[in-house]
């Protein structure tokens, strides 16, 4: 798969231009890199490894540290259900059940036309709704299994394309300006 | 006690559009960065200790005194984490998300008064709305004036930059998130240095300080320290965002005069947690996240401070309180905090990596009805080797705290509810059913 496209390699370079050393971007990078292909990919890897100054190691290194980082691909959308102790308290467990055997697809696996992965999380910080569910980062909660298959088939017939974009994709608001501290680039 | 203090991080979330810059003009927004410019930064850090203003993050250390560790320094950065991750802690992601530019004044504060020029936010990943709003708040900060080149006309200036994690909860450890700044693997470092002020991001000084932390600097600064101490009492001053959760009927969030209001009047009150979900007894409560010892109804009556909790063998911590109800199987509950220990231990330290690996699993086979009686004390062992004395605070054998917080769970309830654990021993299961 790809290295990154032209439009990414400006946003990458703009990214490490606010940092004191390029290293920082390294993390922000792959963000990027999800967002054009839904996972990491070796190319893309190598290809941030160039941008920051490491090597393809480095990056590879760091990025298995992460969870939100995907060295394999995923589906279209990642659910990942939380089970920690507020949700579990709620009954995420039976939730995640319920999500499992409604998609036919585990913990990790992505089904068969490639739309859903289901990640057991730790806390989303959505305890006033569990049991909560993050598909690609945007919350839902709190669901039972009605609004567990609800959701799913909303995802399914492209209803949340508007606030649900496909994995990867992190913050759609980029920033509008560069470093200014100095006076340089006052390009309001 | 419930008073009627004002909200202070909170007070603009009645509004639908609290994260606009224009609802955030209209509500008196960016007086205190205003205020501020006109005094040196030695008065902003002089009404921030005198606010007695305690680090919001989670160890509770005086934002002042955390400041005066490097003010006046060549090269200083500033970095506020927003890095929540800590179970049933939601306070910062609803400060991201709901008023960014509260969180974005303070940050330009703080880095005033401490002498940043560039402050990083750096944002938990898994908040996608959080990080757009924040971006989007960081854009209109610029061109509003508040950022960048000689804010509001003064000598000031300051570039900041909002940094989103990608999904490690030792990433909220302050040396952990520097690391992971810099791109690397979420790593804590060897103390001493114990502060980054000292050694920080890119081995120069840097003040990390938390999002509720920053929350509060805009109106300290704007009615000065002294109205914030008024609050509270002793070294728990101001109002706190407290974040309730589990068997309640109205889990949510909650801005309370420090202090004053007690455990029983946040679970029970018709105004705040309405007492336990279906009538049921209280059991047990968390009183400061998972890292902290567990409680029983006799402590119900203990204010929401933070030196009464500490001295009763726990701790306030990052806020947030779980309440367990008679139908909760507390096996069950400790075993589910000791494997989100074991699957967030960065695995750099051995009593950490693998005492959490033990414990998870000789937890599994209590709850799974596989254990033997002399499995609690296999576990206290294997708690005691990982943070000796079980005393509290805990004793460290390992480069950071999450290690030593493994046990808080584990601890307690064995302590608490030993004749639970023998009844999942002798019946061979877990009496509660599998939705315990």
């Amino acid at each position: 798969m790809a290295r990154l496209n032209a439009d990414s390699v400006a946003e990458a370079e703009a990214t490490i231009a606010l940092y004191p050393q390029k290293r920082s971007a390294l993390i922000p990078l792959c963000h990027l890199a999800q967002a054009q292909d839904g996972y990491l990919t070796e190319d893309a890897m190598a290809h941030i490894a160039e941008l920051v100054g490491v090597t393809p190691a480095e990056v590879r290194g760091t990025a298995s540290f992460y969870d939100m980082l995907h060295l394999e691909p995923v589906g279209r959308y990642v659910i990942a259900i939380c089970t920690n102790i507020a949700c579990m308290l709620a009954g995420a467990y039976d939730l995640l059940e319920h999500a499992e055997a409604s998609l036919g697809s585990g913990v990790g696996q992505t089904t068969g036309d490639g739309l859903f992965t289901i990640e057991e999380a730790e806390c989303l910080a959505g305890c006033d709704n569990a049991p909560c569910v993050q598909v690609n980062h945007r919350y839902f909660g709190p669901l039972d299994a009605a609004g567990f298959d609800r959701l799913t088939a909303d995802l399914a017939s492209g209803a949340l394309d508007g606030t649900v974009p496909h994995h990867g994709v992190l913050s759609r608001v980029t920033r509008s300006v560069g470093l200014e501290k100095d006076g340089e680039a006052a390009a309001r | 006690m419930i008073t009627n203090a004002s909200p202070i991080v909170t007070r603009r979330l009645g509004y639908e559009d609290s994260h606009t810059l224009s609802r955030y003009l209209e509500t008196g927004g960016y007086a205190g960065l205003r205020k501020a410019l006109t005094m040196t930064p030695d008065e902003v850090a002089g009404e921030v200790d005198k606010a007695s203003l305690l680090g919001r993050g989670g160890a509770g250390f005086p934002a002042g005194r955390k400041w005066s560790f490097r003010r006046h320094a060549e090269t200083t950065y500033l970095v506020v984490n927003g890095d929540e991750s800590e179970p049933a802690t939601f306070k910062d992601h609803l400060l991201v998300e709901r008023d960014p530019h509260q969180v974005i004044e303070g940050t330009i504060i703080a880095a005033y008064a401490v002498g940043a020029a560039q402050a990083f936010i750096f944002c938990r990943g898994e908040f996608a709305l959080g990080l757009e709003r924040l971006q989007q708040a960081c854009n209109e900060a610029y061109a509003h004036g508040a950022l960048g080149h000689r804010i509001f006309g003064s000598e000031f200036s300051l570039d900041l930059v909002i940094h989103p994690g990608a999904g490690a909860y030792i990433c909220g450890e302050e040396t952990a998130l520097l690391e992971s700044l810099e791109g690397k693997r979420g790593f804590p470092r060897i103390k001493p240095p114990y502060f980054p002020a000292a050694v920080g991001l890119y081995g120069e000084p840097t003040i990390v300080n938390n999002i509720e932390t920053v929350s509060n600097l805009g109106w300290i600064v704007e009615h000065g320290g002294e109205a914030f101490a008024a609050l509270g009492q002793g070294t728990s001053t101001g109002t706190r965002l407290f974040a309730l959760s589990g068997r309640v009927e109205r889990p949510g969030w909650y801005e309370l005069e420090m202090s004053k209001t007690t455990f029983r009047d946040l679970i029970y009150d018709p105004s705040l947690g309405g007492g336990i979900k279906g009538g049921g007894a209280l059991k047990a409560i968390i009183p400061g996240g998972v890292s902290a010892p567990w409680f029983g109804p006799d402590e119900l009556d203990m204010g929401l401070d933070q030196d009464e909790v500490g001295k009763a063998g726990s701790m306030l911590g990052s806020g947030s309180i779980v309440v367990m109800d008679d139908r909760t199987c507390v096996v069950r509950a400790a075993w589910r905090i000791t494997r989100f220990f074991h699957r967030e231990s960065c695995g750099q330290c051995t009593p950490c990596r693998e005492g959490s690996s033990w414990l998870e699993q000789v937890m599994r086979r209590i709850e799974g009805g596989y254990g033997r009686e002399s499995d609690l004390e296999l576990l206290l062992d294997a708690c005691d080797n990982i943070a000796p004395g079980l005393s509290w605070p805990p004793a460290q054998t390992t480069i950071c705290v999450l290690g030593p917080s493994i046990p808080s769970s584990i601890a307690s309830a064995i302590k608490m509810f030993r004749d639970e654990f023998l009844v999942h021993v002798k019946d061979g299961g877990c009496p509660f059913g599998a939705g315990g």
